[in-house]
């Protein structure tokens, strides 16, 4: 047998394994124990399974799965503001980080740009991002709740402002660090500021940029989450916090599943783009 | 091609008196049946119009009535439409009321308390007074008062204290609010974790953390009275956590609350997932205390007069339609789906018809647990800023009288009320008792010093 094919063969059946074993542990873990106390059955009909049948507050896989798939077969239900299938929350969440995120592309980029090519703005600006960058987004959410007057508004306002750093950060890092030989050659070809920034500087920096853009995008995802827990109306971060409420823990599994799957998509979107803009030197 | 359809004799209907309905029985049901929609109502402004004028036309009911069986009804109104102008008049009565939106948006949190706002949008309370309300589902307090100053929402589902604290501008900005509705009075619990079933006397719970919906609540007032009459002081000897109610079992679960003094669904819920048991209900603290409230802006009582008045008819008649016992087991069924409280109806329905597990192998009893009635007396107004003040939320002064009849529109209620066919109460004020201590609205300031133990 030979060895280099087979890796990722034998990756995948290493996956497999691990989720298998996972999956029957937890089955295992959650299953129901020997029933509960005794109990008076006029009494034990008002109470819930976890107290009468001594069954694990935490559902097994079987449970999710079923579960996953009723989600699955009806993702688009609406019924009424407060119910609305999984589809349409993770469509909510995606366009609110989508809206957000294009914001913060269109001031990110250009001002990086002007952080990148002037040292003076760079020192200038300096102080101000180092102080904003490590502030949490949700923190700005009753600052933007009592401003922007508009809970929506205030949910973009925050992914805006948390997609807002890395992006200019790494755009101004990239455009700094664009090699000095080839300023110098455009400059003896005389060539004009605009053309250089877009001919030149852009993509030699572009792999800098949507590594940026791929952090942002990451944690946007993750903000929009909590966001919506807070915010509530629609959003998969409110589907969490309804299941919550009713402390449907089945609900929330795949919920975190879910979340967790788009965040994969999104990067890798991303990460393809970045791909895509590099080139060997 | 349409085969199925029968043809023949059979699309013979058998007809009724009045040849408009299929059969006698659906003729006799849409006589009796209650106008319950805004058509209907339309209908009958349409009917009313056209009777004023059939006798002004012929004053003696004699008359009337030759008149009306020698050429039919429709017949004689379609004549007289054409001299007189009857839409329009008709309109004009209609419009009388007529709300200047009808498509609103009232915020609540997801508990029992808020079952009439709930309730009154699956049921079709809104919609027979035209109104096409969305009722949103909110995180948190803090949360449903910025939507409601931000006029996101026209109205909201608040605790009785906030309107108030929001009025005096305490945790707020000042922005005026009303209390034109009560929502429920009591059904509230202290409910304690299951490990503490032994420390049934509240003087062995210091140190404990226990956790309250909002710091202006009656939640905390009431926790805070039985603590404190207790000998517990309840900022030193124990901890008090704001914590939203849906947040409440998970954290009872985890641990991180000994117990809480929190509203239904909540309570029961502990008891239900076997990690609490139900210490008291709030009523044995004040039996009859109100808990929620409808509330909303005086800004937008001054720009939506109408929607407002309808708005409130609406509330006013689903709280009379929850008040009824009997009625309970349907209110339970129509708000426990994922759009509004979501929650197990069996859990709504112990609630709701006050036949509960305890948490510790009982079965009880209590039809009075949770009672519904929308008057927003003054006197509870008072009560709930004695409470501000005896324990620090209010510094300085205070026209306790004033403050109250701002806010707690009594009059308006009262008015609403005989509306919609209910009776309301003789006075705006009432006295009760707490815990054995007997309230007067008229003296706030000694029963504030009358407690030996407060702050300031």
């Amino acid at each position: 047998m030979s060895n280099a094919a087979p890796l990722s063969l034998r990756a995948g059946v290493l996956s497999l394994l691990i989720f298998v074993i996972f999956a029957l542990a937890w089955h295992l873990g959650t299953r129901g124990g020997p029933s509960g106390p005794a109990m008076d059955p006029e009494y034990a009909k008002l109470m819930g399974a976890t107290a009468t049948q001594g069954k694990s507050a935490m559902p097994g896989p079987l449970e999710v799965g079923a579960k996953l798939v009723e989600h699955l077969r009806h993702p688009f239900y609406d019924r009424g503001p407060n119910d609305k299938g999984l589809g349409v929350q993770l469509a909510f969440s995606m366009l609110r980080v989508a809206a957000g995120y294009g914001l913060a592309v269109l001031v990110a980029i250009p001002l990086g740009f002007l952080i990148g090519m002037s040292p003076l703005m760079n020192k200038a600006l300096d102080p101000f991002i180092q102080v904003m960058k490590p502030v949490s987004p949700l923190a700005w959410m009753p600052l933007a709740l009592y401003t922007i007057k508009d809970s929506g508004l205030s949910a973009i306002f925050v992914i805006f402002i948390c997609s807002l750093w890395p992006m200019l950060v790494n755009t101004a890092f990239g455009v700094s660090g664009v090699r000095k030989e080839w300023l110098n050659v455009a400059r003896t070809l005389e060539v004009g500021p605009w053309r250089r920034a877009f001919t030149v500087i852009l993509p030699a920096a572009a792999p800098t940029i949507f590594t940026g853009m791929r952090i942002s995008i990451g944690i946007a995802w993750l903000v929009i989450v909590a966001a919506e827990m807070l915010v509530g109306g629609t959003g998969i971060g409110y589907f969490v916090w309804n299941e919550w409420n009713n402390l449907s823990i089945t609900n929330v599994i795949i919920a975190i599943l879910l979340i967790g799957l788009v965040g994969m998509l999104l990067d890798q979107l991303l990460a393809r783009a970045a791909r895509a803009v590099t080139f060997p030197e | 091609m349409s085969s199925n359809k029968p043809t023949g004799p059979y699309t013979m209907k058998p007809g009724c008196s009045c040849g408009a309905h299929a059969s006698q029985g659906e003729h006799d049901r849409a006589c009796t049946v209650i106008s319950n929609n805004a058509a209907d109502d339309a209908k009958l402004y349409g009917r009313t119009v056209e009777q004023a004028v059939l006798r002004a036309i012929a004053p003696n009911p004699l008359h009337r009535r030759a008149l009306l069986q020698g050429v039919g009804a429709s017949t004689l109104a379609s004549a007289i439409a054409s001299f007189f102008p009857l839409a329009a008049a008709t309109e004009a009565f209609a419009q009388a009321g007529k709300p200047e939106k009808t498509d609103l948006k009232v915020g609540f949190i997801p508990i029992s308390c808020a079952t009439p706002i709930i309730m009154a949008e699956p049921m079709g309370f809104y919609k027979k007074q035209g109104l096409n309300v969305e009722v949103v589902k909110t995180a948190g307090w803090a949360v449903i008062r910025d939507k409601t100053i931000n006029k996101e929402y026209d109205a909201a589902h608040m605790l009785a204290a906030m309107p108030i604290a929001i009025s005096l501008g305490l945790g707020s900005t000042a922005i005026p609010f009303a209390v034109p509705a009560i929502e429920n009075i009591n059904g509230q619990a202290i409910t304690l974790a299951m490990k503490h079933k032994d420390k049934r006397n509240p003087k062995d719970w210091k140190g404990f953390r226990l956790a309250i919906p909002f710091d202006y609540s009656m939640h905390n007032y009431l926790l805070r009275y039985y603590l404190a009459e207790n000998g517990v002081d309840p900022d030193t000897d124990v901890q008090l956590r704001s914590v939203p109610p849906p947040e409440m079992v998970a954290n009872l679960r985890a641990d991180n609350i000994d117990g809480f003094l929190a509203p239904d669904n909540v309570a029961q819920r502990a008891v239900y997932d076997g990690v609490g048991f139900i210490h008291m209900l709030s009523k044995e603290i004040w039996d009859g205390h109100p808990c929620c409230s409808f509330s909303a802006s005086r800004a937008f009582i001054a720009e939506s007069p109408n929607a407002y008045a309808a708005l409130l008819r609406a509330i006013l008649d689903a709280t009379a339609y929850a008040s009824r016992a009997e009625n309970r087991k349907e209110i339970a069924e129509a708000i426990a789906p994922a759009n509004y409280l979501n929650a197990p109806v069996t859990v709504l329905e112990q609630v709701l018809t006050g036949t509960y597990a305890d948490g510790l192998g009982g079965v009880k009893k209590d039809p009075a647990r949770i009672t519904f009635d929308p008057f927003p007396y003054e006197s509870f107004a008072v009560w709930m800023m004695t409470q501000m003040k005896r324990w620090g939320q209010i510094k300085g002064d205070i026209d306790y009288a004033g403050v109250a009849k701002q806010i707690f529109l009594a009059t308006d209620a009262a008015k609403v009320m005989k509306d919609v066919g209910l009776a309301p109460p003789d006075a705006p004020s009432k006295s009760f008792v707490v815990m054995g201590k007997t309230f007067d609205p008229a003296k706030p300031e000694d029963y504030v010093n009358s407690f030996a133990m407060k702050r300031g």
